[in-house]
């Protein structure tokens, strides 16, 4: 066996770990030559070794996971009951099995290579591949040499644990149709063909070849036929859903544009008088569909559409007889005992019957430190609980507990439509105003040329151009978005983020940073013996607090804590190499009662009290600056989960004019953004966490906030990548301009159904008229909105496309 | 005249196979993945000599063809 060989491992003067690149804190773990910074990621790293599969360190460098939160063993047990392990299995026959799992971990050509060679690792698995931008993959196995949890256990192994929802239970999951490109394909086939079919005629064929006349003219009308019946079938579907609801849509004077110029070319043609109008008919539909399509592409790695299943376990262990037995969620029942070990979520209400329990509510109430509860008191669904196993007495069922609750709840929003349905509205009433008129004054002079002129008009019309030029301007916009960080659901967001007036921001990993804390300490100078002391008792201590105390004061080596006491909610107190060390509150280290406002650990060495550390948020970078452009357009509020011991450090950022409130539950949020409204203020809502879902859904514009591609957002109308943050002010003022790009259009397409209208009104518009006007109006508008959005886009800086390799950066 | 029409069959007939080519590749999930299809054919299929893995050599190789459109029918 070759052994692997790769880069050096210390830079500068940290090290930082071989597989994942994190930095090796404490102690590092050595292997050979080789470093790591945790077990997870040395185990990862041996087996890789020893099949052989090293490259994986060769194409990336420190392409792995971190494996600091190794997850339990028994995890994957419930996928030895047939029943859970189905939504996983793709087909199954007498020898092998396809199932296919969701890896969100899964950024870059390493991952690739290392999932596509599973069968290395393990000779039960026949082959594996892996649909990158689903991040799934999907693997063959014998099952009769391995089971299906046992290749959910070696996926974790290697660094790629699945990720299994409740959702996955739930059944179907929606399948992106391929329909609209087939359509498209056929429409541009026929569409280009119909069009040089058509230039004989139009540049004077002779009516001595009447034969080969009759030759193009049949052709064309036999090309036309799979566009109007199978390409613009979208467009009679909508235009009949809408006025089913007596509704006129945008899609309505399409439909009526393309069965008028259907029909009256199919009279022209069979009767012999005209070459009739395929070619504009087949264009219209060919643009609108491109049109569509670029402006519905959406993200398919994303997800708008998250409710509370998407972040519950699929299965939970449950107590019977002192015996732990894997049960799916939804048959978890009032009475039951459930077991919830380190890092899992508590999935139902309960009462904490054994351990102690300190539990992390940071993402269902934005409340940014773990909460102590004793045996007897009640936990919520929701929490993750940060200590060693609990066991919990069920007391609601999942779906009735108060947190699901709150998130199912439905909202009956009335569907608001954009301005550009108002304006196609209208557009299709001045139409039919027109044709009227065109109508009665034939009918009055000439009476043969109604039928011409009215037809005529409704052909040119065709709000096309109008349409064009909003689809293509947001399909632009939305993708020029995307590339910079920020992810729209839909093309009527753009137009919600230009009309807000009021933004509200969540705290808590929204404006800080996840799980990340600054200590600064206050008292007289510790002695470097003292801080020794202090950093080996914090490592000691799983309170979140005592690991940041501990990383802060960055201590190497690990020494014996003798009579080590760890009171929960308290702090904790121990012997090292002969002083007593205490860390904790403000009460257990100095027994003084007075309460503070910030977050402080107290300390104390050998009795005597040196000072304490003051814990605050990491606020991401550079937010005065932009919080500062903001505050000159809109008006801000912060909604907190969390007390306000920052509060003073907010207003300096916000300004005094904004209005800053703490201890906000997630219905206090929602009814604030309520309130905003009735008041007419548009609003838009950043926030992260479930503890945000109902304002998020409340607001007008609801943007959640993701640190990284495999966190996951509560539902919203746009996604917005958490280091992109910064840029919130220049994506708002890009959305601005947007809406002027597309009136501008809007004018120019007027311009040319004014030109094309005097033409058809006197009921002399020539096919070759149409034929030019029809694909040089769309043109030339295709070609003013991606050029202005363009424009616009790169003057404020905006990344025009992403490099193919740093694609995932930004997911 | 007639070789004018004969033109045109040909012309039409090499639009359609091009409309089909068109339709084939979306069908067989051409255009789904961008990520992962230009990176796996620069992967190397050497296997470490003293693997006994049961998936080696040319048996195996027309095994992942196959394996290739079992998954594209998933």
């Amino acid at each position: 066996m070759v052994p692997c060989s790769h880069m050096a491992t210390t830079t500068d003067k940290k090290t930082t770990c071989d597989h994942c690149g994190d930095p090796c804190t404490i102690h590092p773990i050595k292997w050979g030559e080789k470093v790591f910074c945790c077990e997870g990621c040395r185990t990862v790293y041996q087996l890789l070794d020893r099949s052989g599969l090293c490259d994986y360190y060769r194409l990336n460098e420190k392409p792995g996971l971190s494996h600091a939160h190794s997850s339990r063993h028994e995890k994957f047990a419930f996928l030895d009951d047939v029943k859970m392990a189905a939504p996983f299995i793709l087909f199954q026959d007498a020898q092998e099995t396809h199932a296919r799992w969701y890896l969100p971990q899964m950024h870059c050509s390493s991952c690739l290579y290392l999932l596509e060679n599973l069968h290395r690792l393990d000779p039960g698995v026949i082959a594996s591949r892996v649909d990158f931008a689903a991040k799934e993959v999907t693997v063959l196995f014998d099952h009769s040499r391995i089971r299906i949890r046992q290749v959910a256990e070696l996926l974790t192994a290697a660094g790629y644990e699945p990720y299994v929802s409740l959702r996955d239970l739930g059944g179907t999951k929606p399948v992106g149709t391929r329909d609209n490109i087939y359509r498209l394909g056929v429409a541009g086939f026929c569409f280009a063909n119909i069009m040089l079919l058509s230039f004989p005629e139009y540049f004077g064929l002779g009516t001595s070849e009447e034969a080969l006349r009759g030759v193009f003219r049949g052709l064309n009308l036999a090309l036309s036929l799979p566009v109007f019946f199978y390409s613009a079938q979208p467009f009679y579907r909508n235009a009949w859903s809408g006025l089913r609801t007596r509704f006129l849509n945008i899609d309505a004077p399409i439909v009526l544009a393309i069965l008028v110029t259907f029909a009256r070319s199919m009279y022209e043609v069979l009767s012999g008088t005209g070459p009739g109008y395929f070619d504009s008919m087949t264009g219209i539909v060919f643009f609108m569909l491109a049109g569509r399509m670029l402006q519905d592409r959406t993200h398919r790695r994303l997800s708008f559409e998250r409710d509370y299943r998407s972040y519950f376990p699929i299965a939970v262990s449950v107590l019977t007889e002192g015996k732990e037995t894997p049960r799916s969620l939804p048959e978890i029942q009032c009475g039951d005992t459930l077991l919830i070990h380190h890092g899992e979520l508590i999935p139902a209400d309960g009462i904490l019957t054994r351990g102690q329990a300190l539990i992390d509510y940071s993402f269902v109430t934005g409340e940014s430190l773990p909460i102590p509860k004793e045996m007897g008191e009640l936990v919520y669904a929701g929490g993750k609980q940060t200590g060693a196993a609990i066991e919990v007495l069920v007391v609601k069922e999942v779906a009735q507990s108060y947190l699901t609750q709150l998130w199912n709840r439905q909202e009956n929003k009335k569907e608001e439509y954009s301005f550009i349905h108002v304006l196609s509205r209208q557009f299709t009433y001045i139409v039919l105003a027109v044709a009227v008129c065109a109508a009665v004054y034939w009918w009055a002079y000439e009476p043969a040329r109604i039928v011409n002129a009215v037809t005529a008009v409704l052909i040119v019309a065709c709000p096309c151009a109008l349409l064009l030029s909003s689809t293509f301007t947001n399909g632009n916009i939305l993708r020029i978005l995307g590339n910079n960080g920020l992810y729209l659901r839909n093309a009527r967001v753009i137009e919600a983020i230009s009309t807000t007036t009021h933004i509200v921001f969540d705290k808590t990993g929204t404006l800080t940073l996840p799980g990340d804390h600054v200590l600064t300490y206050k008292g007289r100078p510790l002695e470097p013996a003292e801080q020794r002391a202090i950093a080996i008792l914090a490592a000691q201590s799983t309170h979140p607090l005592s690991k940041a105390l501990a990383h802060h004061l960055e201590m190497a080596e690990p020494c014996r804590v003798l009579g080590f006491k760890e009171i929960p909610g308290k702090g904790a107190e121990g012997w090292v190499d002969g002083t007593h060390v205490m860390i904790g509150s403000r009460r257990f280290v100095t027994g003084s009662r007075a309460i503070t406002t910030d977050t402080r650990v107290y300390v104390r060495v050998n009795g005597e009290y040196p000072g304490y550390f003051c814990c605050s948020s990491h606020y991401r970078e550079g937010i005065a600056r932009w919080m500062h452009v903001l505050r000159g357009r809109y008006s801000l509020s912060l909604l907190s989960g969390d007390n306000d011991r920052e509060r003073s450090r907010l207003e300096g950022w916000m300004g005094k004019g904004s209005r800053i409130l703490f201890n906000q539950s997630p219905e206090n949020k929602e009814m604030y953004i309520r309130h905003l409204q009735r008041l007419g203020e548009r609003v838009m809502m950043v926030g992260d966490g479930l503890n945000d879902a109902g304002a998020l859904r409340q607001s007008d514009i609801g943007i959640a906030v993701a640190d990284s591609g495999n966190s996951f957002t509560p539902a919203s109308h746009a996604i917005l990548d958490a280091t992109q943050i910064r840029h919130l002010p220049v994506f708002m003022r890009y959305c601005r301009m947007a809406g002027r790009i597309i009136i501008a259009s809007f004018i120019l397409s007027i311009v040319y159904n004014i030109i094309g209208l005097s033409f058809a009104v006197r009921g002399d518009l020539s096919p070759l008229v149409a034929a030019i006007l029809m694909p040089a109006s769309s043109l030339s508008i295709l070609l003013l909105t991606y050029g202005s959005a363009t424009w616009a886009a790169r003057r404020l800086g905006l990344k025009l496309s992403t490099a193919d390799e740093k694609d995932h950066v930004g997911d | 005249m007639s070789a004018i029409i004969l033109l045109l069959g040909a012309s039409l007939s090499v639009a359609a196979l091009f409309l089909g080519a068109f339709i084939w590749s979306v069908r067989h999930h051409q255009f789904d993945d961008g990520f992962s299809p230009p990176r796996r054919i620069l992967f190397d299929d050497h296997q470490p000599v003293s693997s006994d893995t049961p998936l080696n050599g040319p048996q195996a190789r027309v095994r992942r063809t196959d394996i290739n459109d079992t998954l594209n029918q998933n």
